[in-house]
């Protein structure tokens, strides 16, 4: 997978042990909160220097240099989950109903403060009349935060990332 | 079928009826008649740089390729094999010496023409290898202009000059900024997609009434996000133009406008200036690209090209684009309710690396599928399509602004302010020149005027 800009070195806390289980219960939790319409909590998962893409290239190496379906820095990320929370949100009247499974979960790398940890994912989204189907894999990369974990990077790479797309609002 | 006297009362002088929208149809003449007849932007010269650089592409629905042949002149061939028919190219960008069927092994030069045939003992006496029967057939007629590639299926019509008119100034406006004078597509592609009829899309592009409204959701979030959180300078771009589009009515009003012309084409002009809006005159990066363009082309030069403050142009019936952030849209219909855009962002030759960090940011705030904006624009489209389909209303409005357009010195007409509604007019009077061969010249100029 590749690169993304490299994070602002992190005051290193105390080493979790960087367990499978825990990432993955801890990736279970996110999907949830997401399926659950939760998006301030969601967001209160992210680091304050926390960024999120979604390529719109397999294999996309760059945000800055590339066009993104979504790719947010904290700032950005900030203002999407505001406006999903607006009655003004005619892209979600009615609100999408969504499912997501998390599974394959991976973690590729450790290091005393982080780890990337890879996962797969599918989401059903429903709304209006249309049920719409979305894949791919993801690419977290988790840091500890006292005795919780946060997302400082987030890289979800769809399958079908270069198809023509209705409007995606509901985060993945 | 609809004949030309029941296609002329469809449109109105400031109304059109809601068919044109929903008829299937309607969609297939629009399709015969607009599509396979106008000028239809296809791409820039520099998606195929080199000789047998391709990319495939749809003309009325129908798949083509451009490719630079042999020659270094740019041709655009039907991407369909002429023994059995099966499409020859099946990616959708690439570069290749000669086209192979996967069927049969029939190969073709870059032109198209038949270049070899495997077993061509066993075909008929009268099999000839130069005959149009046997090539991919060339589109008849094929022009750029300043690197933009027109094609048009029709082997007669206007130039593409012609058919442009003054509307070649915006064109011009989009490459003049580039210091080294020419600009380049890259930082991929975005292919979004919404229920709802083609000409919604560009309805909504020079629409300066519906942001306050449509857009409210980003406006908010965007004018009640604290400035001091982390970024990392990308989403600076986008966070203004969320909050600009909660300019106020007096704003779009007074400061904005919009021009039309001949053949459908229009602008919304002296949108982005730093005096008003969004502007990056105050960023650094574009700081250095002033002074990469003064370096070039001098300091008076580069303040006229400058000066020039066009949002979008349309390029009727399938292109708009817009210079300051280099973006452009293709549209590409589908069905009657379906309809596919896919964008572009260019670089400009010789401006400073950074500025295209700013391009692409900006392509993602206004045409990602993501986009905090854009999406609402796609839910309008759709709800269009739903709305249309109930047994309300049978004729759409189009009147705001309906008698107080103004002649423009270049032959077009303008709105008294950017949110009068000509340029829907302009399209529809354009939809009925294509449609029916009359472009109705006096619902341009109630009173009599003349451009």
């Amino acid at each position: 997978m590749s690169a993304h800009p490299q994070p602002a070195v992190r005051p290193q806390s105390a080493a979790p042990a960087w367990d499978r289980q825990v990432c993955e219960d801890f990736l279970l939790h996110e999907a949830r909160l997401l399926d659950d319409g939760k998006f301030d909590d969601w967001l209160a998962l992210f680091t304050p220097d926390a960024q999120y893409w979604v390529p719109s290239e397999p294999d996309q190496q760059s945000p800055y240099d590339t066009v993104s379906l979504i790719y947010d820095d904290r700032r950005l990320l900030e203002t999407r989950v505001r406006r999903l929370a607006s009655p003004r949100i005619y892209s979600q009247e009615p609100r999408s109903r969504t499912s997501r499974i998390v599974t394959n979960v991976t973690v590729e790398e450790t290091a005393p403060d982080f780890a990337v940890v890879r996962s797969k994912f599918m989401l059903i989204e429903f709304r209006r009349n249309e049920q719409r189907l979305f894949g791919g894999t993801c690419l977290h990369r988790l840091i500890a935060d006292g005795d919780a974990l946060r997302i400082r990077f987030k890289r979800i790479d769809l399958v079908n990332c270069d198809a023509p797309l209705d409007g995606l609002v509901v985060p993945f | 079928m609809h004949g030309e006297q029941d296609l002329s009362r469809l449109v109105q002088p400031a109304r059109v009826h809601r068919s044109l929208y929903t008829d299937p149809a309607i969609f297939q003449l629009e399709r015969e008649r607009i599509f396979s007849v106008a000028w239809l932007y296809l791409g820039h010269e520099s998606q195929i740089k080199n000789i047998g650089d391709y990319f495939c592409t749809r003309m009325a629905g129908k798949p083509v390729i451009v490719v630079r042949d042999a020659g270094g002149a740019v041709k655009v061939v039907h991407n369909q094999c002429a023994h059995r028919g099966s499409m020859v190219v099946a990616s959708d960008k690439g570069s290749t010496d000669e086209f192979q069927c996967c069927y049969h092994g029939w190969t073709y030069h870059l032109d198209g023409r038949l270049k070899a045939v495997p077993l061509q003992h066993g075909y008929p006496q009268d099999f000839d290898p130069k005959s149009s029967r046997t090539a991919m057939l060339a589109v008849p007629r094929v022009t750029s202009y300043r690197g933009f590639i027109f094609a048009s299926l029709a082997a007669d019509g206007p130039s593409l000059q012609e058919s442009l008119g003054y509307m070649t100034t915006s064109i011009d406006d989009m490459v003049d900024r580039a210091p080294d004078g020419d600009i380049e597509v890259a930082g991929g592609v975005f292919r979004h997609s919404y229920n709802g009829n083609w000409k919604l899309y560009l309805e909504n592009l020079c629409d300066a009434a519906h942001p306050w409204f449509t857009h409210r959701s980003s406006i908010d979030a965007a004018q009640q996000q604290a400035d001091d959180v982390f970024t990392d300078g990308f989403g600076e771009i986008a966070i203004r133009q969320m909050r600009q589009n909660g300019a106020p009515y007096s704003f779009w009003e007074s400061q904005v406008g919009i021009w039309t012309y001949p053949n459908g084409h229009s602008y919304l002009g002296d949108y982005h200036d730093d005096a008003k809006l969004v502007a990056a005159m105050n960023d650094p990066v574009f700081r250095d690209y002033i002074a990469a363009l003064e370096a070039r082309k001098g300091k008076e030069a580069a303040k006229k090209i400058l000066e020039v403050r066009r949002w979008n142009s349309n390029i009727y019936p399938n292109l708009s684009f817009m210079s300051q952030f280099q973006q452009l849209r293709v549209v590409h219909p589908v069905a009657v309710d379906r309809t596919e855009v896919h964008t572009y962002s260019f670089r400009l030759r010789g401006a400073p690396e950074r500025m295209f960090r700013n391009t692409i940011s900006f392509a993602n705030v206004v045409n990602g599928t993501g986009s905090l904006v854009l999406t609402d624009d796609l839910e309008i489209y759709n709800r269009i399509g739903l709305g249309l389909s109930s047994e309300g209303a049978e004729w759409i409005e189009i009147g705001r602004g309906y008698l107080s357009d103004v002649a423009d010195e270049h032959g077009g007409r303008r709105g008294k302010n950017s949110t009068s509604e000509v340029y829907i007019r302009n399209m529809f009077d354009a939809w009925l020149g294509y449609m029916t061969g009359t472009p109705r010249e006096s619902a341009r100029f109630p009173h009599g005027a003349v451009a």
